[in-house]
């Protein structure tokens, strides 16, 4: 049927068809250009001659490319021909495709949530058994968990991030012999020697401006703060709505960050006064990290990407970055971080393949020895890490200490983690009491 | 390549398909018996039209006023979504705004052109002074909100201004101001964005009716003494009345449908959300379809005696000549 399709371009376009084809030899899988690379790392997958399975995800421009790379020997070993489609409005458009009966075969989610309205809306396919078993060989627990909803086990984790990191310039830290903070006290007790020693310099930048979506960043700093300071348990909670989000709790971590990012004296470096961090663009505002108007910046591992072309990321270069040290030690070595979840439309032996390989160390590896990423995945190699950042952040992933939690805003219902919430933290630095900020963001959970 | 094939064979497809229908219907109709032949021409002919209306707009219409008596889940939830709408503190700014912007935008820009085509009328250099005021009409309301966001930028007093408002206010020794943050002020701030947009067009629309105004008339109410302003009272603004109508309504429209310069400018944040933007929230970013097709129908209500009267004066305006 999708070859009679083009009969009439093709024929069109005659010269240009006959060129073209003098080039590729047969259009089948295209299998005549890997001939040379070897494929016995890809027998398990099978073969699926002329096969398509398409893909959508919220993944563009070089990021989208190497995502691609990463599968092309798969491509052709396997036979099947992965048509890729990445697109900004992914979270308003994948439900209104799945609605009209258009959803791509298999589809990346961002947000774990997303994931669970598209499954419990019956769209989604539970994961095949062998994509199960990869993941309970090469996961914790936490992630798998991730992807189940209801009981039944539906996607498979792909890459990761690491959020709550703090950003610093190692040569300033050295030269006014400041230590990397070991402590949430520690911390506090620098920032506020930073702000008593340097009128010219503020112990923190921050900005929460990202149009739409603006306060996201703060969000984060709450997550932070709630894992570190109350541990796993009562985030569990808090984030499943089995403690009310005015929680006592939780108004006490909004005051934590609050120590930070509502004194006038912590921040704002390079833009003025605290409610700036309302107009600053959270890709800029970690700026003046580098000319010394700030001391740190608190920024998930992806701000590598924002720094200037030419900044050296490392542990003596122009920036390094520690994570947002512990608050409470008895609760472990917290990380809040988030990732991708592969969730499929069609369970067709293709998808079932390219969903196996998804969730296996060979895609883990092949992807971050492409650079600017990292995976959970166990059976990633710490040494294809392209980055010094890379490594150190697929080892807090890796470390079996690590207690590790997605990034709540992502878990919770769609009204309240990427609306009421984000628009509390806007409300908040803009001067409105922790108190008042908690009652409104419990106030628009969804009752049902 | 492929792509590109695929698409252009679906377009070659569509309008054989197209030109197929049209040509079976009207193959039908000349073929109907003589007796009602007349009947099946009107509705051969006004079918099509009606069928895309039906698709395209009583449907979609209907569909809307349905959803929002739906909670999030797709359960009929009754007036729930309108009792959130007036009560929430959230969503009653959102209406107050809506308001204050469909009052003040179409008096100011409707006010600021009228004055700007009276006294350039006739003016040395009239088409470079019209085309610099209607310029602005030529930029989308996303790219003036961008303009108008770095012209409001903010920076801290001991540092250096990027906002062009905020560094003449240093020069001037005054402290620099949050123009987008603090609430209501803002709002207005906004608003300034939306007169500069359509000041132009009300502008070339009231400047081309002041044209039509016959000379004769202002000469003859000059002779019997009238001054300026009397001319302009009495026999100017009767002139143009029927463009004045066409110039409010249409930016009363389009005001109450304003979202791009708010989405742009503040998301909505900071108190300045309308309908429009809280609709666009609500139905796909928070999950509650309901309550942004209840926001919908809101504004669908709003608009209609507007559409209403226009259309009426339109008439009238037709019977007249």
């Amino acid at each position: 049927m999708k070859k009679t399709k083009y009969l009439l371009p093709v024929a069109a376009a005659g010269v240009l068809a006959l060129t073209l084809s003098a080039c590729s030899g047969d259009g089948g899988g295209g299998g005549s250009t890997a001939g040379s690379d070897d494929c016995s790392a890809y027998e398990s997958y099978g073969k699926h001659d002329g096969k398509t399975v398409s893909v959508y995800s919220t993944i563009v421009d070089i990021e989208a490319t190497n995502l691609e790379e990463s599968w092309k020997q798969f491509e052709s070993c396997t036979g099947i021909t992965i048509k890729y489609e990445g697109s900004k409005e992914f979270e308003t458009q994948i439900g209104v495709r799945a609605q009209s009966g258009t959803a791509p075969d298999v589809a990346i989610f961002p947000q774990p949530g997303l994931l669970a309205t598209q499954a419990r809306a019956g769209y989604l396919k539970p994961a095949p058994k062998t994509v199960s078993d990869l993941v309970d060989k090469n996961w914790s627990p936490d992630w798998k968990k991730y992807g189940t909803v209801d009981g039944t086990y539906y996607a498979a984790p792909m890459l990761a991030n690491v959020k709550g990191f703090v950003w610093y310039a190692p040569k300033t830290f050295k030269d006014k012999g400041w230590e990397v903070p070991k402590t949430w006290d520690e911390m506090i007790d620098l920032s506020k020697k930073i702000a008593a020693d340097d009128p010219n310099m503020k112990p923190w930048c921050a900005g929460f401006e990202s149009g739409e979506a603006t306060g996201w960043p703060g969000t984060d700093w709450i997550e932070d703060v709630v894992l570190r300071a109350h541990g796993p348990e009562v985030y569990d909670q808090w984030v499943a709505h089995e403690i009310p989000f005015n929680d006592p709790k939780i108004v006490d971590s909004f005051n934590k960050a609050g120590d930070i990012l509502l004194n006038k004296d912590m921040v704002n470096g390079g833009f003025g006064d605290v409610r700036t961090i309302l107009s600053t663009g959270f890709a800029q505002a970690g700026q003046p990290v580098l000319d010394g108007t700030c001391a740190m910046h608190h920024q998930a591992n992806f701000q590598a990407a924002n720094w200037p072309a030419g900044t050296n990321v490392a542990e003596d270069g122009d920036v390094w970055a520690f994570i947002t040290p512990p608050i409470d030690e008895s609760k472990g070595k917290a990380v809040t971080g988030g990732g991708e979840m592969v969730g499929a439309y069609k369970d067709t032996a293709e998808v079932q393949s390219f969903l196996a390989y998804l969730a296996s160390a060979d895609f883990a590896n092949n992807r971050v020895k492409l650079g600017g990423v990292v995976s959970a995945n166990k059976g990633l190699d710490p040494n294809n890490a392209q980055s010094d950042l890379d490594k150190l952040t697929v080892q807090i992933l890796q470390d079996p200490e690590t207690v590790f939690r997605f990034d709540g805003s992502d878990l919770m219902p769609s009204a309240v983690g990427s609306n009421s919430f984000w628009k509390g933290i806007v409300q908040w630095i803009n001067g409105t009491s922790s108190q008042d900020v908690a009652n409104s963001i419990e106030s628009s959970w969804p009752k049902s | 390549m492929e792509f590109i094939g695929e698409k252009l064979l679906q377009v070659v497809i569509a309008l054989a398909i197209f030109a197929a229908v049209i040509g079976l219907i009207m193959l039908l109709v000349d073929r109907a018996p003589k007796s009602i032949k007349d009947k099946v021409t009107v509705a051969g002919f006004l079918a099509p039209a009606a069928i895309l209306m039906l698709v395209g707009l009583v449907y979609p219409a209907i569909r809307t006023s349905t959803l929002a008596f739906t909670d999030a889940g797709g359960n009929v939830n009754g007036f729930d979504n309108f009792v959130w709408m007036f009560t929430q503190p959230e969503a009653l700014t959102t209406l107050r705004n809506t308001v204050i912007w469909t009052v003040l935008v179409p008096l100011l820009s409707t006010s600021f052109g009228l004055a700007y085509a009276v006294f350039i009328d006739k003016a040395r250099g009239e088409k470079v002074l019209k085309s610099l005021v209607f310029m602005p009409m030529a930029i989308s309301f996303v790219g003036a909100g961008i303009i108008w966001k770095l012209v409001y930028d903010y920076r801290g007093p001991n540092i250096e201004q990027t906002g062009v408002i905020n560094f003449f206010l240093v020069s001037l020794g005054m402290e620099p101001k949050q123009f987008l943050l603090d609430a209501p002020g803002n709002t207005m701030f906004l608003i300034i964005v939306m007169v500069w947009i359509q000041t132009g067009f009300a502008m070339v629309i009231l400047s081309a009716a002041i044209k039509g105004v016959p000379v004769e008339l202002t000469e003859a109410a000059r002779l019997d003494g009238a001054n300026a302003w009397q001319q302009f009272r009495n026999v100017t603004i009767p002139g143009i009345r029927g463009a004045l109508v066409v110039v409010l309504t249409t930016i009363t429209i389009a005001t109450l449908k304003v979202f791009d310069i708010v989405r742009t400018m503040t998301a909505g944040n900071y108190d300045t959300s309308v309908v429009a933007n809280e609709m666009y929230t609500q139905a796909f970013r928070a999950g509650e379809p309901g309550r942004g097709a209840a926001l919908a129908l809101i504004l669908f209500l709003m608009v209609l005696p507007i559409v209403v009267y226009n259309a009426r004066v339109l008439r009238k305006q037709r019977e007249i000549h």
